[in-house]
């Protein structure tokens, strides 16, 4: 975005940079699931369903930029449905995560 | 303070983030660290949240502190309230709201048509195409998990109707982007919103759970793709790693199922009979309460299968009463979850979890199955097309090749079910009808209930 160049005097996400960023965090996310036992696929699917809810931060900034009625609009949707990914996402998530809290022996090795 | 120094302090900040959210979801992967996880990954969120209010040239303010509130309040609601078996639509619903927030920061870099690159609009407009596609997908997948869509419904010529709308949507995203007329714009995103329904709509039963955890990575993409247009690195990074993660979940779930994720998208599960379908013949024999329990008090070793109707009668409570009176009476008990029992992987995990069961009597389809010839008894609990031989057998059964649960290797199998109808795939079930099986019919509640009764009387 220009004005955050102007804004900044540089532009952080110069083009093969953000390339690199996408190909490194996409062997991350391989990674960190390649080894996840079965109990946890729900959990954890919930868990990544409310890490993308940062999108709302996204949505934070394009209402925070907008100038007609129209972007205004569309931003509030934005933010709404961004923060309700978030907050349902987390909340959702805890509960089911806080089942697994209790002192009962942790089979960790079985997948 | 210059815009410079700002600037400085908010991109350390999401740096910090993106730190917390792989190290969150890192932690989520092992059930000793889970709950660290959830914590660190919403620590993550409410920073990247308040040093997001510090960007320099915000407006609206109040806007977007209504709906922050609006969005956040109702949902937190709603996580919190819902019963841990509609967990799954949840999900869904969840996630097709961050798709449709992805795809509306699309639609305002679509109409404006300032984006900094030729990369950032179509990457912006990829985003937009798989956003709505999720949120509108994903809105489907809750209504039928919630029952308010019933039955899988495939148009005439299927595929064809898919092939046609998405070269259709593709087209006019390329004109939306190529023209930034406004009319070509709402065009591409209504077509989009179209194209998820259509592709979801035919899907039915036990492919639902691949199916949200693959709008799950789309959306994880959209979140990225759109992070790259607004040039925010928590948003690509976050975005990107889930999207990878995502993937790697579906294929994971559609490998446990034998069901190649194309298949599950262009050859829905439908339960009608193909030509050639052997058809099932014999009877159901019934079996009272009474003699169940009877079968179970003097067997040595039980097997028990949970499916969905164990969480739709809400009876994990009691199955867990059941095998605590089974180990009192001597009996060795152990839960055989299918992979993709229930609504989601894990999800019978989940709630025999919330009902103490201990991890160590629960138990996957690879370590139990050789198991089932050696067991006096196999309960099936609401489940039906896990343990239908007919994936073994009958190629010409649409579930043939998904692995299943060999519970008619058992002595006895008891089938507890709630009427004589066919499963959530509508595919018939040749176990039920087999010499060693007795069905036991009624909510799974009410008979786990009968059955824990009459086993306190022999004890």
């Amino acid at each position: 975005m220009k004005a955050r160049e102007r804004l900044w005097g540089y532009n952080s996400m110069e083009g093969f940079v953000a390339l690199y960023i996408f190909m490194l965090a996409a062997f991350t996310g391989y990674e960190v699931i390649s080894r996840v036992p079965v109990i946890l696929h729900t959990p954890l699917m919930s868990g990544s369903n409310f890490v993308h809810g940062v999108v709302l931060v996204g949505a934070m900034v394009v209402l925070g930029e907008a100038q007609t009625p129209f972007e205004q609009a569309i931003g509030f949707l934005a933010v709404l449905l961004g923060a309700a990914n978030a907050a349902g996402g987390y909340a959702v998530t805890e509960r089911m995560l806080s089942m697994f809290r209790s002192e009962r022996k942790q089979d960790t090795t079985k997948r | 303070m210059t815009t410079t120094s700002f600037h400085l302090i908010i991109d350390s900040c999401y740096f910090i983030v993106a730190l917390l959210f792989i190290l969150g979801l890192k932690s989520m992967s092992s059930p000793v660290t889970a709950r660290r996880g959830i914590i660190w990954a919403g620590a993550g969120m409410v920073l990247a949240t308040a040093v997001t209010f510090a960007w320099p040239g915000m407006r609206n303010y109040a806007l977007i502190l209504l709906a922050l509130t609006i969005g956040s309040s109702i949902s937190w609601w709603a996580g919190k309230v819902v019963r841990m078996t509609d967990m799954p639509q949840m999900v869904a619903l969840f996630n097709g709201m961050g798709g449709g927030s992805a795809a509306a920061i699309a639609a305002i870099q679509l109409s404006r048509g300032t984006a900094h690159s030729a990369i950032a609009i179509t990457l912006s407009a990829l985003g937009a195409l798989i956003g709505t596609i999720s949120f509108s997908g994903s809105c489907i997948a809750f209504a039928k998990l919630q029952g308010i869509l019933r039955k899988a419904a495939r148009l005439p010529g299927q595929n064809a109707v898919n092939i046609i709308l998405a070269t259709l949507t593709i087209a006019s995203g390329i004109y939306a982007v190529v023209s930034g007329a406004n009319m070509s714009i709402i065009a591409f995103f209504t077509l989009a919103l179209l194209l998820g329904v259509i592709v979801t709509i035919p899907i039915g039963g036990a492919d639902m759970p691949v199916v949200i955890s693959l709008f799950n990575a789309f959306t994880g993409l959209a979140v990225g793709f759109e992070g790259y247009a607004l040039n925010n690195p928590a948003l690509i990074i976050a975005g990107i790693v889930v999207g990878s993660a995502g993937s790697l979940l579906t294929r994971l779930m559609a490998r446990a199922m034998n069901r190649p994720i194309l298949n599950i998208l262009f050859k829905p599960i439908t339960g009608e009979v193909m030509p050639g379908t052997a058809l099932v013949t014999g009877t159901l024999k019934e079996i009272s309460a009474l003699d169940a329990a009877s079968i179970l008090r003097y067997a040595r070793k039980v097997i028990i299968i949970p499916g969905y109707g164990m969480a739709v009668g809400r009876a994990q409570g009691k199955v867990k009463e059941l095998t605590d009176i089974l180990e009192q009476a001597g009996v060795e008990f152990k839960f055989a979850i299918h992979p993709v029992a229930g609504r989601m992987p894990g999800h019978m995990n989940v709630l025999l979890a919330e009902a103490n069961v201990p991890y160590e009597k629960i138990f996957d389809l690879e370590e139990i199955n050789e198991e089932f010839s050696g067991t006096d008894a196999a309960v099936v609990i609401g489940a039906n097309d896990v343990v239908n031989p007919a994936a073994r057998t009958d190629k010409s059964s649409p579930i043939y090749g998904m692995p299943i649960l060999n519970a008619d290797h058992a002595q006895n199998v008891i089938v507890i079910k709630r009427g004589k109808g066919t499963g959530y795939s509508g595919i018939d079930n040749p176990l039920f009808y087999g010499d060693n099986t007795r069905m036991l019919y009624g909510s799974a509640q009410t008979v786990v209930s009968e059955l824990i009764k009459h086993l306190k009387e022999f004890m």
